[in-house]
């Protein structure tokens, strides 16, 4: 009697924790909330504010995300999770998406059942290093003791590029970039690596940048994207398409300011079927035809976002660089809203 | 002279001379000194090193203490204000990070417009615990401990009323169903039922239950969900809940470890060795990355609730070797007593071996209890942020801070010592108590 | 005996298995039994459906692919072409270093601490309590912080070593030097070395085998000056002088072997950015390595405190009544009785320090879970396998130094006849 009684409340407790669905779109409409994986705290991509808002460039992606799936951007639950935890939350869905300076690679696309849905910033690993030490480039760095953010890829390419051009080094791990920052202030370190938007940042928090240069060697690309699990592809659809509305509203001038005046019509087909007045493109990935338009009012287009958070207004101070439009010389080129 | 009269002899004297104070050497501070600071070369010695060594940290210290600033917004503005009040170059002290943060080590990001529901279910905390500490309180005061954890679940949490009292109701139900079961079947058969009947209402009828009566009368509370939850409100939730829970597991562990059934000491102790064996940091990051391979697909639950069940079973493998010492130091005679009387196993170990026990170890219970409130700190490791760098962490990212460095670790520093300090202080109080009762 | 053989003789029945205590702790095993069977085949059952569905497998195999990451502190030969098998190994060669330097530099601190806060030295006492207090009651963490911190910010960088007015200069004869990186020091080195033995895994130093193969030989032989001295003592009454016996058996071998290797140092010089040739230690081996120390020491300053208080004054007193001088009353009558006190704690207090090591995460030096359950695991993405496997090395560390300690627990334990 007591084993059936056990097996009983073994199949009850399993039918309580059978509610998983394969479409993450119905859980977050179920739901009412979005759950997007982001840093611990990096100022300008994801940090919470001293009231526990949290900001940031891919938090505004997130936003985006849930004011076009959610109809409200504030709808947003942001999970931390450090470069250790990142993809174990997001396969095992503690969070929805993942937007968490990842860089896109083959085997995080393809050996752990990621996918990425597109690009928000790309980057690229440099140097920075103190004048003081004569070094004009990378490539003079044979021995050098270098600070590294440990779990990232960073520090694959750094190997590999010491390793390329025959040089030592002394790598110093570290756990977090505030420590970076102080290991390489202190002169622990002759140069610092990270992401390049990262150094820069870094670089403008010091008492006197002046004294510190980033090198010009760029040593990798660093694309980096949101991302979500394989094996939904409605939601990764949902996901790549905020990241291309986002982009294209720049594109063609949608701001948030203009949206819902753009939204009456216009003359332009491209902007009409992404403010949903001509098509239905919001019922083929399940979704409504403003979704785009939610999307875009909710923080801006790409260009507003990056303006607010780390541009170069802000005391990250990035210049667009490979991040303009293409029709600027940049890298950001969306596929057509059709 | 003066005491000396005509008719002796000059040379004898008749009269006691006045005290006189003591040699310079042996009164006051000097004696003091002498016996307690240099009281042969080694001693000597060791006060000029002690000296030195004070001196030197002080040295250290004093210039950066004296150069407090606690008036400014920012790591810049102190920069500014130490080097015109002390000159260029001077150090100081920023404790205007802690003047500008101090609710987010406290609190985390819990919104500050019900900070007063954190305050209060810290007060009740210590309504809660004061007759379990301190004895001589009445004896009725322990339903409201009783009654605690969902009072406190529900003003953290918030949500419907009806969620803790459907949870609470489950140990009633358990209690009334051992109640009516005993004349009619027995002991066993009713420990079965009060143990089967709350389970089979948590897991079919609680939620309806809840459910249902939140449609007739909506009490509740605003939610704050868990990601809120930061700084030292985080560290006492996964601190007093894992207190709280792993007290009962570490006694039956301990009892399993004891116990003369084969399977159940082998059981027992593989899991208690287990657990100690391992870093707790390695059991965090089970909690975090593999929980969810090990739970039927598609669960997930909270990584706060999952923390603190790591936490839990971390601290029961601990109390359960510091209760089985205890155990294993009542004498031979007491068990063998309990047998004459003719107890049964449960009986003999609730009124006779179990009380004994846990008072003599209750000075090693404080310490796992010290112990695993200070590991609290180690879930930013797992993304959760604590007082200690989770929370400095994110302050030392922001522009305002960036560049400060000792003080926000100093802060939290303190309050960790206050906490842990008085717990220790209470553990040796406790213990003279009971020194007393064994006279 | 005989109303016990006249009892009715029931047959068995169901009720038994509750109500009969010879049957009732089988009927309780049994269940447990099922309980902790099922509960472990839905543990499983759960993974390989997950497994499933993430479309991962579990195996080990990702232990052979190349690592590509750098490890900076190593004692044994590891580059970024080895594999993770090996990068596992440097990890858990780190693990157990700084857990050795810690559990030595925390027992001398703590017996050091435990033995002044019992001194009649007011003010050591005092700052002795202090240390205990403070060290004690914050958490493990922020002393490894604080101590890396301070050694970062404390010693100069090694920029300061440069240029013609270094502001920083080597100490002891230009052979050492403390930077905010690393601290250098001279290397052994030998002119006429006898080469490496490769055992597969790593290459043992034959020089070094010499050494210790002296080594142990001159402590062989200088006991065995001091066991003939007894026998003579015991026999006649009169010690015969041994000192300069032992002197030389414990040097002159060592020197010989030394001179016939070519031993001379290498010292350390600075190059374009770092000293080139002298080992270093890292600078976040040695914050992990002090801030354990400080931290344990703490706990055995109290664990050797309470051993001594526990011999009572009567041992001493009837030493001295013996005419035993102090410091042999010390290691003849006070030591051996507070040691039985003292270790059983104290091996815990190791175990304690061996599995705190993990915290080396917060100053980035590279002990086992930093490779293996650190890069290793985000690299590859095999979660369920280095957690599992990080685990039981841990484990087995940890029932390894409590079976050590056992052994050496029951050599000194009161034995009782």
């Amino acid at each position: 009697m007591i084993k059936q009684l056990f097996f009983g409340s073994l199949a009850a407790t399993g039918m309580m924790a059978g509610f998983a669905s394969a479409a993450t779109l119905d859980d977050v409409k179920a739901r009412g909330e979005l759950n997007c994986g982001v840093t611990t705290g990096l100022v300008g991509f994801a940090a919470p504010d001293a009231n526990g808002q949290w900001a940031g460039f891919d938090v505004d992606y997130c936003r985006a995300l849930a004011a076009a799936v959610l109809g409200d951007g504030s709808k947003v639950k942001f999970v931390p999770t450090t470069g250790q935890t990142r993809f174990t939350a997001l396969s095992s869905g503690e969070v929805d998406v993942l937007a968490r300076n990842t860089t896109w690679t083959y085997s995080r696309d393809t050996d752990l059942k990621l996918t990425f849905v597109g690009v928000n910033y790309y980057d690229g690993q440099g140097f920075m290093v103190n004048k003081s030490l004569g070094v004009t480039s990378a490539k003079e760095l044979d021995g050098a003791t270098v600070c590294i953010q440990t779990g990232t890829t960073t520090e694959l390419n750094l190997a590999d590029f010491f390793k390329a051009n025959n040089m030592t080094y002394k790598p110093v791990a570290i756990e977090t970039n505030a420590e970076g920052e102080q290991q390489y202030g202190a002169g622990a370190c002759d140069t610092y690596t990270t992401d390049a938007s990262g150094l820069a940042a870094t670089r403008a928090s010091f008492a006197d940048p002046e004294n510190h240069i980033v090198l010009p060697e760029i040593i990798s690309k660093e694309p980096l994207g949101p991302l979500v699990r394989h094996g939904d592809d409605q939601w990764a659809d949902i996901a790549r398409w905020t990241l291309n509305a986002l982009i294209a509203a720049e594109e063609f001038g949608i701001t948030s300011a203009n949206a819902d005046e753009l939204a009456k019509g216009t003359d332009n087909p491209e902007i009409n079927r992404i403010l949903g007045t001509e098509g239905d493109l919001g019922a083929m990935v399940g979704l409504d035809a403003q979704w785009a338009l939610r999307a875009i009012k909710n923080a801006g287009n790409y260009g507003e976002i990056f303006a607010a958070n780390i541009g170069e207004s802000t005391p990250i101070g990035l210049a667009r660089g490979l991040n303009a439009q293409w029709t600027q010389g940049g890298l950001l080129y969306t596929p057509p809203f059709r | 002279m003066s005491g000396t009269k005509a008719n002796s002899a000059s040379f004898v004297r008749d009269t006691m001379l006045s005290e006189q104070d003591p040699p310079i050497t042996e009164r006051g501070v000097v004696k003091w000194a002498r016996e307690n600071l240099f009281s042969g070369p080694l001693n000597t010695f060791l006060t000029i090193i002690g000296a030195v060594a004070i001196y030197i940290i002080l040295k250290g210290l004093a210039p950066w203490l004296l150069h407090s600033v606690w008036n400014a917004n920012s790591a810049a503005e102190c920069r500014e204000i130490i080097a015109a009040a002390y000159g260029e170059g001077a150090h100081g002290a920023c404790w205007g990070v802690v003047r500008e943060r101090w609710a987010q080590f406290l609190y985390g990001f819990y919104p500050s417009e019900h900070y007063w529901r954190v305050n209060l279910t810290f007060i009740l905390l210590f309504v809660a615990l004061a007759p379990i500490l301190f004895a001589n309180l009445p004896r009725k005061m322990l339903w409201f401990s009783v009654i605690y954890p969902a009072v406190a679940l529900l003003l953290l949490w918030g949500g419907s009323v009806w969620v803790p009292v459907a949870a609470l109701a489950g140990f009633a139900l358990g209690w009334l169903a051992y109640r009516f079961a005993l004349p009619v079947t027995g002991s066993l058969a009713a420990t079965v039922a009060a143990v089967l009947v709350p389970i089979i209402w948590w897991l079919f009828f609680a939620g309806w239950f809840a459910g249902l009566a939140h449609g007739i009368l909506p009490l509740g509370m605003e939610q704050v969900p868990s990601s809120k939850f930061g700084g030292f409100l985080l560290s006492l939730t996964i601190g007093v809940t894992g207190i709280a829970f792993s007290l009962p597991l570490g006694v039956v562990l301990a009892l399993g470890r004891q116990s003369d059934m084969f399977l159940v000491k082998t059981l027992s102790v593989g899991f208690i060795e287990f657990i100690r064996g391992v870093p707790l940091i390695t059991l965090l990051f089970t909690a975090s990355l593999l929980l969810n391979y090990f739970l039927p697909p598609g669960t997930n639950f909270d990584i706060i609730l999952r923390v603190i069940i790591m936490v839990t079973l971390f601290s029961a493998a601990y109390i359960a070797e510091v209760v089985r010492g205890g155990l294993a130091a009542l004498p031979r005679g007491q068990y063998e007593a309990a047998d004459a009387l003719g107890l049964d196993y449960w009986k003999a170990q609730q009124l006779i071996i179990m009380p004994q026990a846990l008072k003599i170890s209750i000075p090693g219970i404080v310490s796992s209890f010290i112990g695993l409130f200070k590991d609290t700190t180690l879930v930013i490791f797992v993304g959760l942020l604590d007082p200690l760098k989770g929370i400095t962490d994110a302050i030392r990212g922001s522009f305002e801070w960036k560049g400060i460095y000792w003080e926000p670790f100093l802060f939290p520093a303190l309050i960790f010592f206050l906490i842990c300090f008085g717990m220790s202080r209470y553990s040796m109080y406790l213990e003279n108590k009971l020194k007393r009762d064994h006279r | 005996m005989a109303i016990v053989a006249d009892a009715p003789k029931a047959g068995f029945r169901l009720s038994m298995l509750i109500y009969d205590t010879r049957y009732r702790s089988l009927t309780i095993q049994v269940i447990v039994m099922i309980l902790f069977m099922g509960g472990v085949a839905w543990l499983v059952d759960n993974a390989i459906q997950n497994l499933q569905t993430l479309g991962k497998d579990f195996n080990f195999g990702f232990l052979w692919n190349r690592a590509g990451y750098d490890i900076n502190q190593r004692l044994v030969e590891y580059s970024n072409d080895s594999t993770h098998a090996r990068a596992l190994l440097i990890g858990l060669l780190n693990t157990l270093l700084v857990a050795f330097l810690g559990c030595v530099a925390a027992t001398i601190i703590g017996v050091f601490a435990g033995v002044l806060r019992l001194s009649k030295n007011w003010l050591v006492g005092r700052i002795m309590t202090v240390y205990v207090e403070v060290v004690r009651n914050v958490p493990l963490l922020l002393w490894i912080l604080l101590t890396y911190a301070a050694l970062t910010e404390a010693l100069p960088p090694l920029a300061d070593f440069r240029g013609d007015n270094p502001t920083s200069t080597m100490v002891l004869n230009n052979s050492m030097a403390f930077t905010n990186q690393y601290t250098v020091m001279p290397e052994p080195l030998f002119s006429r070395s006898l080469g490496n033995i490769d055992i597969g895994i790593f290459l043992i130093s034959v020089d070094l085998l010499a050494i210790i193969a002296v080594i142990v030989g001159s402590v062989l032989a200088n006991r065995a000056i001091k066991a003939h001295a007894t026998r003579v003592q015991e026999a006649t009454g009169d010690r015969p002088v041994t000192w300069w016996k032992s002197l030389m058996v414990t040097t002159l071998p060592l020197l010989a072997l030394l001179l016939a290797l070519g031993f001379h140092l290498g010292y350390p010089e600075l190059g374009r950015f770092n000293f080139s040739g002298g080992t270093e230690i890292s600078n976040s081996l040695m914050a992990l390595w002090l801030a354990l120390a400080i931290y344990t020491g703490a706990y055995i300053a109290e664990i050797v405190r309470a051993g001594i208080m526990a011999i009572s004054h009567g041992q001493s007193e009837a030493a001295f009544a013996l005419g035993l001088r102090p410091g042999r009353t010390m290691n003849l009558v006070v030591l051996p009785q507070a040691l039985r006190v003292i270790i059983p704690p104290l091996i815990s207090q190791y175990l304690n320090l061996t599995k705190n090591s993990s915290l080396a995460i917060a100053v980035g030096y590279m002990d086992l879970r930093g490779t293996l359950g650190g890069i290793t695991l985000n690299q590859t993405g095999r979660e369920l396998e280095c957690m599992m496997l990080l685990m039981l090395i841990y484990l087995a560390i940890s029932l390894g130094i409590s079976a050590i300690m056992n052994v050496y627990n029951n050599s000194v334990k009161l034995k009782e006849r």
